[in-house]
């Protein structure tokens, strides 16, 4: 992989630079910030241009106050919140000026990521209410519903308003971050292989796309390379993870329609491949295998994944065409949610949500790391953008993926299953995969000791969280639940 | 829906045995909690100690008949790097997992043999039907939360059990942690406690709300929930197996012994 190149920008020049990549096609992906110097904080930019399977990586050195790029590029909208909670540099003419990462009430003596900030202070909380919009116009009927962040049976916490009249809801707004960890942080000061634990924690059903992501933005600031067995047994846990990811997914959406069946079905498939995981790594989280350079212990796949597979298969799609073909079900999805092709653009939409909306974008195939590039792989796009199209694009992944699999299992190549990997000081890496639910960005930073000074974390619900509410302004109550469960969205890696 | 009763029936039965009966409990293969084995430690060696990211493992400083290491399974995560480190096989991969336990000390090495904990049992009678759980996340990386919702799978079908996942707390006997205790959840989750009716119990699940685990501290995580609620059963694991929340819920009720004692598996 070879590193991104780098391009300075000058505040004042941002906005230039971020209009003229919507002009000629590209997309920003991410923004963050860090120390590079105890006294010098620096943005960065990561951003997709038209063509380039390479990504540009934007520096920008602040004065004061940044240009706030969310007038151009929505996205970057939650981005800079998060910097200025985290590192208390402000942007100017922002559209939302409000506290994203940590709440309101929340009143830390330094940011939390200022150098001085006094390590292993906890933040304190007087925590309030978000600010909420006003409703304008005839407001007596409209109801105000705050749902959460302890909800009904076993979810992640996170906090729901609903304005309401009647079944309508007129605005929804989620507030998120209760569960922030403040996980980057941890990374901080450790060796390079001291993060892997980390990483394979910040998202538990999407530990691989998380360590793997990791392990490549290590790789990268090395400019080592994984040996070719590695590279397909990481291709192989990846898929693996996509697998019950996605068959949990649609034994879930089975629950938000009332079918009853549909959803035992889809759950004990997910149980099914979580045991296969575990037959293959000893982790039903296929944890503590993946390490900087390729894998901790070698994996003994073959002579038997390639049959359980092939019952998954089976059994997979006499499940999918019922699903398929359940009137009660579909009359539920579709229709529902519709996300518009430009609102998922503008939003940062990843993964199979902006692939049920009509992209065509996959970083397995756009910019292959591991063994893609080796590997046939198919990219499932729909065009309806509705909750049935959602499911239609995870149903289409699931028999991809285990073709994808089936294809590493004859071709995987025996070798060593571990490279040296020397982090020069002072170096940088950017890491991506194609997680389940999307493209996950891992950006790790070491410093003059080969210690790392910053990691990075984007994942992918960060970005499906930003778009979702669009989906349920306007929408009724009765179809809420479908509508977030079409999403797949987990709140773990997005509050960090 | 015929065609989806079908499809059901097909299936014939697709509930594990255990552990209503004798039979496969669907854990083959799950790597466990690392085993220490004392008798195989060596003078001056350290590596485990240095590896272990959540000081699960801490050199005494003057050995005693009990070996040379304090091992806390409270905080550990089950990397498995001691296990990958150590070069004597003083810390062993093993595939024990049922490490619920009502007392905290129960989950700390110990030499001295095992010895079943005679926790207070007549108080919690009154649940031999049916127990009512509520779950807070309180930051966990949802990997608890993955294992909890498979309960509910018909592979381990927990209401089979008597044991019901409810929605309100005011039904509630037994609230159901994960999650280091982070700053923004402290308030919920007293809170949910708070509205729960009296006689009603705790337990941690998970090392996170254990003991904080990979995640503990910082300026946003807590220590899991010492401190902060009364906790009547701790649960470690990076996540605790379907089975073993399962194995605690049960033993909670005293319908199954408490296995760990000492930090290690009794029979
Ligand atoms: S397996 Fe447990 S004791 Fe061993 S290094 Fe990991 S956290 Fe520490």
């Amino acid at each position: 992989m070879t590193a991104p190149p780098h391009i300075w920008v000058e505040p004042e020049h941002l906005r230039d630079a971020a209009r003229r990549l919507r002009e000629t096609g590209g997309r920003l992906q991410m923004a963050y910030a860090w120390y590079s110097e105890p006294s010098r904080l620096e943005l960065r930019y990561v951003a997709t241009e038209a063509g380039q399977s390479h990504f540009a990586v934007w520096r920008c050195a602040p004065n004061g106050a940044a240009p706030s790029l969310a007038g151009i590029w929505p996205l970057t909208g939650w981005y800079e919140r998060e910097i200025t909670d985290l590192f208390g540099l402000v942007f100017s003419e922002h559209p939302e000026p409000h506290r994203l990462m940590l709440h309101e009430g929340v009143n830390p003596i330094r940011p939390p990521f200022d150098p001085d900030y006094p390590a292993q202070t906890p933040l304190e909380a007087e925590l309030k209410q978000q600010s909420v919009p006003e409703v304008a116009g005839a407001t007596a009927d409209v109801q105000l519903l705050p749902f959460g962040p302890v909800r009904a049976d076993v979810f992640e916490s996170g906090e729901f308003l609903f304005f309401y009249v009647g079944e309508s809801i007129l605005h929804y707004q989620p507030r998120l971050f209760f569960k922030h960890r403040g996980m980057e942080k941890r990374f901080e000061g450790l060796a390079a292989e001291g993060g892997i634990v980390l990483a394979e924690r910040i998202s538990g059903v999407a530990s691989v796309a998380h360590v793997l992501a990791y392990c490549q933005a290590v790789e990268a600031a090395a400019t080592c390379v994984a040996p070719p067995r590695a590279r397909f047994l990481r291709v192989l846990l990846a898929e693996m993870e996509r697998l019950y990811n996605h068959l949990h997914y649609l034994g879930h959406l089975c629950h938000t329609t009332t079918l009853k069946v549909g959803e035992a079905q889809g759950k004990l498939l997910e149980e099914r491949v979580k045991q296969l995981n575990a037959r293959l790594t000893g982790s039903r989280f296929l944890r503590n295998i993946l390490t900087v350079g390729g894998l901790r212990r070698d994996l003994s796949p073959k002579g038997w994944l390639e049959a359980e597979l092939k019952t998954l298969q089976e059994d997979f799609s006499v499940y999918a065409r019922h699903l398929e073909n359940t009137d009660s079900h579909l009359d539920r999805l579709i229709t529902t949610g519709i996300l518009e092709q430009r609102v998922a653009f503008d939003q940062g939409a990843t993964g199979p949500v902006q692939r049920a909306s009509g992209f065509d974008r996959d970083v397995r195939r756009d910019h292959p790391y591991a063994a893609y590039a080796e590997l046939p792989l198919t990219v499932p796009v729909r065009d309806a953008g509705d909750a049935h199209a959602r499911a239609q694009v995870r149903m289409a992944e699931i028999d991809a993926s285990i073709a994808v699999v089936q294809h590493v299992l004859s071709l995987l190549p025996d070798g060593p299953i571990k490279a040296d990997c020397e982090v020069p000081p002072g170096s940088e890496g950017l890491g991506f995969t194609e997680s389940p639910r999307g493209t996950l960005f891992y950006a790790v930073h070491f410093d003059q000791r080969g210690r790392l000074a910053r990691v990075k974390i984007k994942s992918p619900s960060f970005s499906n969280w930003r778009v979702f509410p669009f989906t349920v302004h306007g929408s009724n109550m009765m179809d809420y639940a479908i509508n977030e469960a079409s999403f797949g969205l987990t709140i773990a890696g997005c509050d960090r | 829906m015929p065609l989806w009763t079908l499809l059901g029936l097909r299936q014939g039965k697709q509930t594990a045995p255990w552990p209503l009966a004798e039979g496969a409990d669907g854990q083959a293969a799950f790597i466990g909690m690392p085993r220490y084995n004392s008798d195989r430690c060596t003078e001056e060696c350290r590596a485990c100690a240095d590896v272990c990211p959540t000081k699960a493992i801490t050199i005494r400083l003057q050995a005693a008949e009990s070996g040379r290491l304090d091992i806390d399974y409270g905080r550990c995560i089950v990397c498995q790097l001691c296990t990958e480190t150590c070069p004597t096989g003083a810390m062993t991969r093993s595939s024990d997992w049922a490490f619920g336990a009502r007392r905290r000390q129960d989950l700390v090495w110990q030499s001295s043999p095992f010895e079943p904990s005679s926790a207070d049992r007549a108080s919690r009678r009154g649940f031999r039907r049916s127990l009512h759980v509520r779950h807070v996340d309180a930051g966990s990386c949802n990997g608890c939360e993955s294992e909890l919702q498979a309960l509910n799978s018909p592979f381990y079908n927990l209401h089979r059990l008597g044991i019901f996942f409810t929605a309100s707390p005011r039904f509630a006997d037994l609230l159901l942690v994960t999650g280091p205790v982070t700053y923004a959840m402290l308030t919920p989750l007293r809170a949910t406690y708070e509205a729960m009716p009296e006689p009603r119990w705790v337990m941690a699940i998970g090392t996170c709300a254990v003991s904080g685990g990979i995640a503990e501290g910082g300026y946003a995580s807590g220590h899991g929930l010492d401190g902060v609620l009364p906790v009547d059963v701790y649960l470690p694991g990076c996540p605790p197996n379907p089975a073993a929340i399962i194995h605690a819920l049960l033993m909670f009720l005293d319908r199954l012994p408490q296995r760990v004692q000492g930090g290690r598996l009794g029979e």
